[in-house]
């Protein structure tokens, strides 16, 4: 009856990939290789200028100094995989950290002090998140109300910097190892809060590339409708990574104070987009469905070491900091267009 | 073995009666069985005692026009809709799904006819997504992809490699990928939704092998779709709904098509045969000026440049295969993408027509192919889908009264008959053969003088279908220019007084239609034209490629 068009030849066996395909998957890699050669190019840079960038002592204190940045990267890896934003992980910080130093300072135990800080941020993520599932809110708002809910309450609590006493326990966690000890001060140093952060990475890369749970948090940031249809546990999944999200923003609060020993109502005010950026520098896709944990602590470390840098450097007003991070943020947003729309065309 | 099947069927009732052969046995209870399902939505009865039952080793297919039933009936099986009455028997047992993935693990899967996958994965990944094979550190990929290839191969697709990345398919293969998750599912049940109506004639082929050798391997397939030619091609039996109510089941080979289309739109159908029969003038004689004429009309990487006119009253259509440039045409004419060369003639002036704004302003209106991304506003309701485009001409400060509102909305919903014929209820719940005429009102209300028309009756039953033709044809003969887009050469043909052929983004030649003219005469045109097939293929956009650029443009 109806003559549909046909084609003159069946369109049936492409079952050779064209070259085009077989670059498909470089190009997803490409915004987190691109941070790649940004982070050593920066090394390299800051070595030839200003010198003592690349050796032992200055590579440790990278680590060191962006342990919490890396943690906390990686919990909004997963949310902005899923095409989310988290917004409340500054903010939340700055209650647990409160939290944890005024009850650390009124004689309570270290370790139920660490384990309730990082509850608090579990306790918020959970909150964002059956805002977000259940009463349908847009990830952006719930969080941007927690964020107001975990500063306001942080801000109730004191308003001044608490001391966390220097002989409490868990100020151990930012004990430097040597490991390795080089001639004058240039040793390799590690911290328990490193070797955190470093147990986080690899946990949630396991978690990301090896687990269901982690190919449907790929899947929802594809189409959360497609994994809906596909029957994949979709509103569990967005539930626990928002927790996640929070819970690392807790163990961020724990790893910053062990390491600063302050704590107060307006620690990590912006430090949620530090984190932001750091996952997009590192090649995530604002959208979601790309991208890697791993490309996230390249980013937190770019970060880190501009700051590094422009210390070095002198010239630059650490005022201008912010303009730089816009700068590269922008650039790298620009690249994953560019990827985007090269996708789109094949 | 599916006619044995159909007659063992028969034979069930007979008290006593038992055959020896198990296999036999096994076909002759239905694996799903659906009782006097009833389910209302407010205000509406959208299923009134309906039965449906799926036997193993049987295509089915589901029949009716838009609104009929037919979604809301698959959506009461997998339990996306609660149903109000009746009862629902999977396996002899009775069963209420909470959800897909409820219907998924009791062996009841479906692929929709927008292919719900995720194209940011491979095609292994997407067709082991939520299946993947799991050792002792978590998931084996290796494991998985082996799975993923004998799931492919399990249907005719061993050349597919898994690792390719899912966007660099072709929306045919697709949905075979859609499928080969259910065979991973090992599901019982397939219910297919349409998934014909992107494809063409040689993919829906290939779909065809795949559910033909599913069904041989006692998958119950259900089968949904608007091509009688495919229906009567693939599938064993048929139930025929209505109005949301239950017409009747029949074997596929003891229905007659003009029998089957009656069941389906409860009238005799010279509606459809009458259509369009005296449009067969060439508007070029009376002597007057074109309303529309371009020259060199085209933008690069779009459509190489094309010399168009159309006359007041006239039907133009634009023929050609998917991705030949008629769309882009169409949307060069409308102003959607900004042409780069040519000199466009309106009503006797000389014009730039190089945004929608002002294609509106001098008096060219166009509707996209892609009815739900660029059409349909979902959300809003019928009454301001319709009067989106009046009031975007009059701009935002002078809202149309709601006097103005209701009289448009009486006036094309009556024109129409758009049904259910409620001004106020969201678009999305109305079918698409609804929709499509709530479009057509939408840019009728703008007083438009070229109206273009991207496949105004894709998807859609034969009886909106027919609705809308006519409502074309009206149009043209009050002197409303048009240009009528669509993949169906007999609808172009029935419709357009002169046809422009594409092909390959330029156009190959012009018909002026008459007595001698059918789709054959296009589609030697075409395929005499360079005779270059490889050319052909090698370009091959998707629907879905056509709308990502529309979306960036």
């Amino acid at each position: 009856m109806t003559s549909v068009i046909e084609r003159p030849s069946a369109p049936q066996s492409p079952h050779t990939p064209s070259p085009v395909s077989r670059l498909k998957p470089n190009l997803e890699t490409l915004p987190t290789l691109a941070a790649i050669v940004i982070f050593v190019g920066m090394i390299i840079y800051g070595e030839i200028a200003y010198g003592r960038i690349l050796q032992f002592s200055t590579l440790s204190n990278l680590f060191i100094n962006n342990a919490y940045l890396i943690i906390l990267a990686v919990g909004l890896t997963f949310v902005i995989l899923t095409g989310g934003v988290d917004l409340s992980v500054g903010a939340i910080i700055a209650i647990s950290s409160l939290v944890g130093v005024m009850l650390a300072n009124a004689g309570w135990n270290p370790f139920v002090v660490i384990v309730l800080m990082i509850l608090i941020g579990s306790a918020f993520g959970a909150a964002s998140g059956i805002l977000i599932q259940y009463f349908n809110v847009q990830p952006f708002i719930a969080t941007l109300a927690m964020m107001f809910l975990a500063r306001g309450l942080a801000s109730m609590l004191s308003t001044t910097p608490e001391r966390l006493a220097d002989e409490s326990p868990i100020r151990t966690l930012s004990t430097e190892w040597k490991v390795i000890d080089g001639p004058k001060i240039n040793d390799l140093v590690t911290t328990p809060n490193v070797i955190i952060a470093a147990v986080v990475v690899i946990i949630a890369f396991y978690i990301l590339h090896k687990t269901r749970f982690g190919r449907t948090v790929y899947a929802i940031g594809g189409s959360e409708q497609s994994a809906t249809l596909m029957g994949l546990p979709v509103v569990r999944t967005k539930l626990a990574i928002y927790i996640i999200s929070g819970t690392l923003a807790g163990l961020a609060a724990v790893v910053y104070t062990s390491k600063l020993g302050i704590a107060q109502n307006i620690t990590g005010v912006g430090w949620e987009l530090d984190a932001i950026a750091a996952v997009i520098i590192g090649g995530t896709l604002l959208t979601g469905g790309a991208g890697f944990v791993l490309g996230s602590v390249i980013g937190a470390l770019v970060l880190g070491l501009m700051n590094v840098l422009i210390t070095r450097d002198g010239s630059i007003p650490p005022e201008a900091t912010t303009i730089i991070t816009g700068a590269i943020l922008l650039v790298f947003v620009l690249l994953q267009r560019l990827v985007v729309s090269r996708k789109r065309k094949t | 073995m599916s006619s044995r099947v159909g007659e063992s069927t028969r034979l069930k009732d007979e008290a006593g009666r038992r055959q020896n052969e198990q296999a036999d046995m096994a076909a002759t209870e239905p694996i799903v069985e659906m009782t006097d399902i009833s389910i209302e939505f407010p205000g509406v009865k959208a299923l009134q005692n309906v039965q449906l039952k799926l036997y193993p080793g049987e295509v089915h297919t589901l029949m009716g026009e838009n609104g009929a039933g037919k979604s809301t009936l698959i959506k009461a099986l997998t339990g996306v809709y609660k149903i109000d009455s009746g009862s629902i028997l999977v396996s002899g047992g009775p069963r209420q799904f909470s959800g897909t993935a409820d219907a998924q693990s009791a062996g009841i899967s479906t692929v929709y006819q927008e292919v719900n996958l995720c194209d940011n994965l491979t095609v292994g990944e997407n067709v082991m997504l939520g299946n993947e094979i799991r050792g002792a550190f978590g998931i084996n990929w290796k494991k998985t992809h082996e799975a993923a290839h004998e799931a492919l191969v399990g249907l005719g697709l061993g050349d597919l490699d898994p690792r390719q990345p899912l966007s660099s398919i072709s929306l045919a293969l697709q949905q075979l990928v859609a499928i080969s998750r259910a065979m991973v599912a090992k599901s019982k049940v397939l219910i297919l939704d349409e998934p014909t109506s992107s494809l063409d004639a040689n993919e829906v082929e290939g779909l065809f092998a795949v559910m033909r050798r599913l069904r041989d391997q006692g998958v119950a397939i259900l089968f949904v779709s608007h091509f009688l030619d495919q229906v009567y091609a693939i599938s064993d039996r048929l139930t025929v709904l209505r109005n949301g109510e239950f017409v009747g089941e029949h074997l596929t080979r003891e229905l007659g098509r003009s029998q089957l289309i009656s069941l389906m739109i409860g009238k005799d159908f010279e509606t459809l045969a009458s259509l369009g029969s005296n449009r067969r003038r060439d508007a070029r004689e009376s002597g007057e000026q074109p309303f529309y004429s371009a020259t060199d009309l085209g933008r690069k990487g779009s459509i190489e440049p094309v010399d168009i006119a159309v006359y007041p009253g006239e039907v133009v259509g634009l023929a050609g295969l998917l991705g030949s440039g008629r769309t882009e045409l169409g949307r060069l004419m409308y102003g959607a993408d900004r042409p780069d060369t040519g000199e466009v003639t309106i009503g006797g002036k000389s014009t730039e027509v190089h945004s929608p704004v002002a294609g509106l302003a001098t008096k060219i209106a166009f509707s996209t192919e892609n009815r739900r991304d660029e059409g349909i506003v979902g959300d809003l309701t019928v009454r301001e889908n319709l009067i989106l485009a009046v009031q975007a001409r009059r701009g935002w400060a002078r809202p149309l009264s709601k006097r103005e509102q209701k009289e448009l909305c009486d006036k094309y919903i009556v024109e129409l008959n758009v049904r259910p014929s409620d001004p106020e209820r969201p678009i999305k719940n109305l079918s698409g053969g609804n929709q499509q005429k709530v479009l057509l009102g939408r840019w009728l209300a703008t007083n438009p003088q070229l109206l273009i028309l991207d496949e105004p009756t894709r998807g859609i039953d034969i009886g909106a279908k027919a609705e809308i033709q006519e409502a074309i044809a009206t149009l043209a003969e009050e002197g409303m220019s048009v240009v009528f887009i669509s993949s169906e050469l007999e609808e172009v043909v029935r419709l357009s007084e002169r046809i422009v052929v594409l092909k390959d983004h330029r156009k190959i030649g012009e018909i002026i239609n008459g007595p001698d003219i059918d789709a054959d005469t296009i589609v030697d045109l075409i395929a005499s034209d360079g005779a270059d097939a490889a050319g052909v293929q090698a370009f091959e956009p998707e629907p879905a490629a056509f709308a990502a650029e529309g979306s960036i443009n």
